[in-house]
């Protein structure tokens, strides 16, 4: 099974991977507790980008509207443990049963009725913002007073029910970074990634080629919303508070796209890649900003946008692939 | 309820819905001709509304007379975008182009929260509190003077587009691409001066605005979606359906502001939107896209 | 030898413009049967009306024995119609390779013996050396049979060609009908092609439909057509003697 995941990677690709991995487990015995927050949003960022990058990167279905998985998840999982006590593990598979039943409406309606790209995109945004609206007059979450997980000091970390110190959520979030990257490396892989590739590059001719683009656009949007859904059960359990001006906000969504656009859409390495530099500049300037007395709210978002600005001018392809061609990282052509 | 408050909110949604259409009518004529869904276009409307609260407080401009400087520095700003940075993307993927307005859309918004800071800004016009009577009708002046300065800008747009020499070459342009260059246009100008008239109609609408609404940096997001959906309701790339969506989605709001609760209106726009795109994805006025 | 495909009465309708008029022909099993006519006869209606792309406004169509009329283009090539496009439409970001194993999946599971199958493929058009470029990076001769091979790969039985020699050198034009024959004669599959080059026309097809203004204005082979007045006159536009 793992030698055949290894199957035709570049030696020196395996040697980064593991280095990287390697390096991502020691990080907490020298991290500090500021650089851990960090380190997990970044993962929790290389996630969820990971997690779009199935519906964009791999079968081209433009969503604009992730933040509805991420907040669906979130929302679910909380109330089952406010509520009834039911703890996040068991509250996940709940929060990827409402996700991919979501991501099957929105997918039935768009597909259905041909809806496709912009016009796509605007809808994903109409239903996060219409799930904004509504959890924000909802009683059963708080409406907009917010929905609060219960706070406590633990005596020792107890994964069971997601409550502990930062170093237990970084192990959780690296955790799921990696099944989600192994999870995507071997979708693109199997009969189905292909089909998504073939639709992504031109539907029509996939059709010709007796592909059923309906079925297969569904399963895209499906399972990226149901991967994405566990980024809002971590999110949840993680800030323990949860308001719908805030997980549903168009700006999540945007921040969720992020990563993989500028490391790279429908690449395995471009959503981590991606996260991490956005991420790693934007924390240095916030520090520079700092160190001068500055505090400027709106400072990191400008950062974000002048970012995206460029990678999207200069680098169409996104930053990991003249990387990985320049350092022989990737076999062949892709 | 009784039906005079039924008619004047009505009247009001009616006369925002105006303002709506012109701030629409940009998007429209932007996607129209140059085929790029400008998704900053919110922001670039908080960027006229910030000039109109700087002009206000600094020079007591009243916002009538502020609309033409400020559409014609929007125009330029709209210009120069185009020609310097959108034209190089017009052939490029849809989602590219979209990101591209995205980005900048961030950058607008943030920079206005680092000039201006979060709080809301406001125009206190003479007339602020001022309303004509007629019959059981009570109109808000603010609201009756942005509606009909929404419309006579959006009149002269019309005669523009119908009248003058420029206005049919850029017409063309939106027909047939090639064909414009065939017979020699400089299309790259046409669609510079064509974002530049979209930003010049979001610069009214803003300034209008400015009397009707408070102005934080975070109205942008908000009213580049309503754009969206008053354009795609009335069909895009259509002129007319733009300023009659507008009409139709201030209406809804107003009437579901009365009959619901306010913060929830916007809901209403956005399961118009759903439906539209679902049932008429042309739009009310637009025409079948292939 | 049995009809493979038979239409029967088959119109389509464009806002009122009659793109085809009651056309009817049968390509018998193992043929290969040429559509011919001047621009704007048709021709491509008449394809994508097969291959499930238009749903016909009447008339019948059987393939095999069933009625496929209306059915959707991705259920039409599963039955066992592959098609090619007039103007190439390869997966461009996809390798060579990639794109083949795109089609080799439809009777596939396994992505390995998917992968087998579109290198033998890619053996049989020539395109094997370059079975790791990017599709966009192939010429165009090579991106038509890169198509063909495609279309092989989802092994249908009856293959539909729009214009496969359009843009091609002769030389070019004679390997692909050595090829044609070649594939039609070692596995029987059925051709069915639209063209406009009459070198190839005449080399391949055993008969040859007419296509006039969206009708049928003779059908038969090759030799026949080629002295049929009708014909003669819708494509010299020849004043009757």
């Amino acid at each position: 099974m793992i030698s055949r995941m290894c199957n035709g990677v570049p030696p020196r690709t395996m040697a980064l991977l593991g280095a990287l991995l390697a390096a991502f487990l020691a990080a907490p015995w020298v991290a500090n507790d500021y650089l851990l927050t960090v380190l997990i949003f970044i993962l929790y960022l290389a996630y969820t980008g990971q997690a779009w990058n199935i519906m964009m990167g791999f079968a081209g279905q433009f969503s604009l509207g992730h933040a509805i998985y991420v907040g669906l998840g979130a929302y679910v999982a909380a109330l089952l443990f406010t509520r009834f006590g039911i703890g996040p593990w068991i509250g996940l598979l709940a929060a990827i049963a409402v996700a991919a039943a979501c991501g099957a409406i929105i997918g039935f309606l768009a597909f259905r009725f041909n809806v496709a790209g912009v016009y796509f995109a605007i809808l994903t945004i109409a239903f996060a913002e219409f799930a904004r609206l509504g959890f924000d007059h909802l009683d059963v979450v708080n409406a907009s007073a917010g929905l609060f997980l219960p706070v406590a000091q633990y005596a020792h970390n107890d994964l069971w029910r997601l409550r502990g110190d930062p170093t237990m959520f970084y192990y959780v979030i690296l955790a799921a970074t990696v099944a989600a990257f192994i999870l995507c490396r071997m979708l693109l892989h199997s009969r189905m990634g292909y089909f998504w590739l073939a639709i992504r590059e031109d539907e029509q001719a996939a059709r010709a080629a007796g592909i059923d683009t309906f079925r297969y656009k569904m399963y895209a949007v499906m399972i990226s919303a149901a991967v994405t859904s566990f980024g809002g059960v971590f999110y949840a359990f993680f800030y323990n508070n949860l308001f719908p001006e805030q997980v549903f906000n168009i700006s999540n969504s945007v921040e969720i796209i992020l990563g993989p656009v500028i490391g790279g859409i429908g690449t395995l390495f471009g959503p981590i890649l991606g996260a991490f530099v956005l991420t790693g500049l934007a924390e240095s300037l916030n520090s520079v900003l700092a160190a001068f007395g500055l505090d400027l709210p709106g400072a990191k978002q400008v950062f974000y946008g002048v970012c995206l600005l460029l990678v999207v001018v200069a680098l169409p392809e996104g930053v990991w692939p003249p990387l990985a061609r320049r350092f022989g990282l990737k076999r062949g052509v892709q | 309820m009784p039906f005079d408050v039924f008619l004047n909110v009505a009247v009001a949604g009616v006369l925002t819905g105006l303002v709506y259409g012109l701030m629409a009518l940009g998007l429209s004529v932007i996607f129209g001709v140059v085929r790029v869904v400008n998704f900053a276009h919110g922001e670039m409307m908080t960027i006229a509304m910030y000039l109109a609260v700087v002009l206000f407080s600094s020079f007591h401009l009243d916002p009538l007379v502020m609309l033409v400087p400020i559409a014609a520095v929007l125009f330029a700003f709209g210009y120069v975008l185009q020609a310097g940075l959108i034209n190089r993307f017009v052939t490029r993927p849809e989602h590219s182009q979209f990101l591209l307005l995205v980005a900048l859309g961030i950058i607008i918004v943030n920079t206005l929260l680092i000039v201006f800071g979060p709080d809301a800004r406001t125009v206190q016009t003479s007339y602020a509190y001022d309303s004509f009577q007629l019959g059981p009708l009570i109109v808000d002046a603010t609201k009756l003077y942005a509606g009909a300065a929404a419309l006579i800008v959006a009149a002269l747009l019309f005669a523009f587009f119908r009248f003058t020499l420029i206005g049919k070459a850029v017409r063309a342009c939106a027909d047939n691409y090639t064909g414009a260059l065939v017979i020699g246009l400089n299309v790259g100008r046409l669609y510079a001066l064509t974002f530049g008239l979209g930003a010049a109609c979001v610069g009214a609408a803003g300034t209008m605005m400015t009397l009707i609404i408070d102005v934080t940096p975070s109205v942008g997001p908000t009213y580049t979606l309503l754009a969206f959906i008053i354009v795609v309701t009335g069909g895009l790339g259509s002129m007319p359906g733009a300023l009659i969506a507008g009409v139709l989605i201030g209406l809804t709001e107003a009437l579901a502001g009365l009959l619901f609760t306010p913060s929830a209106k916007s809901m209403f726009a956005f399961g118009i939107l759903v439906l539209v795109l679902l049932f008429r994805p042309q739009g009310i006025l637009g025409t079948r896209r292939s | 030898m049995t009809a493979l495909l038979s239409l029967n009465a088959v119109s389509k309708r464009f806002r009122g413009l009659v793109a085809l008029d009651r056309v009817s022909f049968e390509v018998p099993e193992g043929a290969i049967y040429a559509v011919i006519g001047p621009n704007g006869a048709g021709k491509t209606t008449l394809f994508n009306v097969i291959a499930g792309v238009l749903a016909p406004d009447d008339g019948a169509i059987t393939f095999a024995g069933e009625p496929i009329a209306g059915s959707t283009a991705d259920a039409v090539c599963r039955r066992g119609i592959a098609r090619t496009f007039q103007l190439v439409r390869p997966f461009a970001a996809l390798s060579v390779e990639d794109n083949v194993i795109v089609g080799a999946l439809l009777r596939r599971r396994d992505v390995a013996a998917a992968r087998r199958r579109a290198q033998e493929l890619l053996q049989r058009v020539e395109l094997f050396d370059k079975r790791h470029q990017l599709a966009s990076a192939l010429t165009a001769p090579d991106r038509k049979r890169l198509e063909l091979a495609r279309a092989l790969a989802t092994e249908p039985r009856l293959l539909l060609l729009d214009e496969t020699m359009a843009g091609l050198r002769p030389t070019e034009t004679d390997r692909m009908v050595a090829f044609l024959k070649d594939i039609n004669r070692d596995s029987g599959l059925t051709i069915l092609l639209i063209e406009h080059v009459m070198r190839a026309v005449m080399a391949l097809a055993m008969r040859v439909l007419v296509l006039d203004h969206g009708t049928a204005i003779a059908e038969g082979t090759p030799a026949a057509i080629a002295h049929d007045p009708a014909v003669v006159q819708s494509y010299l536009g020849a004043e009757p003697a």
